[in-house]
């Protein structure tokens, strides 16, 4: 297997790691969801909460988007 | 480059001088990172004098900046405490300069020939050296305010001591990694929505130009399009409420020691 296609591949793997941090903040909003319509009157005071949950899911998906792309663009 | 195509999706993130040459002599040029930065800054000033005329009624303009001061000072202070409001300027200056570069970077202004936006925060060394200033804000404040006692943020309490000699070296590790993860954020979020634009957008040339079935890919293309760029707007001012937001826990760290 020649680098070209060896990185476009590994480049494709890296990725699966942002559909699991998809999943990670879709539990992050659905259980906000899930609390916030249960108790309306407490959901908007934890917005920061939730953003800050929000945050730190997505971050590891946005590593696995740097890694994936460092893959696929390094010589 | 690995992917044998015409798209080059790298292309809009370059760096290239506008007035004189970048050179072993000249390290320092005009770039279109810096026009954009001038526009920004230009665009900033212009928002915030018309929010501060101080009418007794509140025209638009003046309600949009204060409803903007206002949450960032609520959220500085729900997270900090009522000394926080002095660092409301790092906090606020930080939000509204990446919003102001996501949304800025996201207008359309290319159908003008030449005009190409660029989004400043695509560079990790603007997100980053912000991020360092944020780092750097949090550890003067927490040696200044506390002394060497700041370190006891790495010591955990109400644990054994076995478990607090596990837990100290991950806790320093985590401390250590937050500017490098707080610069990443804004600037991936901005890298691979524009990727994402780029490549969809060429889809649609490439698609009117094969004809036929093309025109359908066209039509989706763009429909998709329209939609990754309503994205990006929420991105873009969701990451710059997360560089605030973030900014202010770290603060809060360095202030109240948890």
């Amino acid at each position: 297997m020649d680098l070209a296609s060896a990185q476009v591949i590994g480049a494709g793997l890296a990725a699966i790691g942002v559909g699991a941090a998809a999943a990670g903040v879709g539990a992050v909003f659905g259980n906000f969801l899930q609390g916030a319509l249960r108790n309306p009157a407490a959901a908007d005071g934890q917005f920061p909460r939730l953003i800050f949950g929000f945050a730190a899911a997505e971050l590891l998906g946005l590593m696995a988007f740097a890694v994936a792309m460092i893959i696929l663009y390094a010589r | 480059m690995a992917v044998e195509s015409k798209i080059d999706p790298m292309q809009q993130f370059q760096i290239h001088p506008i007035f004189g040459e970048l050179g072993p002599n000249n390290p320092f040029a005009f770039t279109n990172s810096s026009l954009w930065m001038l526009v920004l800054l230009a665009l900033i000033t212009g928002f915030m004098i018309l929010g501060m005329r101080r009418e007794l009624v509140p025209g638009r303009w003046q309600a949009a900046a204060e409803s903007l001061v206002g949450a960032l000072d609520s959220m500085v202070v729900t997270s900090i405490g009522p000394k926080g409001r002095s660092y409301l300027p790092w906090v606020f200056t930080s939000f509204i300069f990446i919003l102001f570069a996501n949304f800025v970077g996201s207008m359309p202004f290319a159908i003008v020939p030449g005009a190409h936006p660029f989004t400043v925060t695509s560079q990790f060394t603007v997100t980053g050296s912000m991020s360092i200033i944020s780092f750097l804000i949090v550890l003067g404040v927490g040696f200044w305010k506390h002394g060497l006692h700041f370190l006891s943020l790495f010591w955990p309490k109400g644990m054994p001591v076995g478990l607090k000699l596990l837990i100290a070296p991950i806790e320093f590790i985590s401390f250590m990694v937050r500017p490098f993860s707080l610069g990443l954020r804004p600037f991936i979020a901005m890298f691979a929505g524009h990727i994402l634009l780029d490549v969809f957008g060429n889809f649609i040339v490439q698609g009117l130009n094969a004809g036929g079935g093309g025109y359908v890919v066209s039509i989706l293309c763009f429909l998709f399009v329209t939609f990754i760029n309503a994205l990006e707007l929420l991105v873009g001012a969701i990451q710059a409420y997360v560089f605030a937001l973030l900014t202010s826990m770290y603060i809060n760290d360095a202030v109240n020691l948890h």
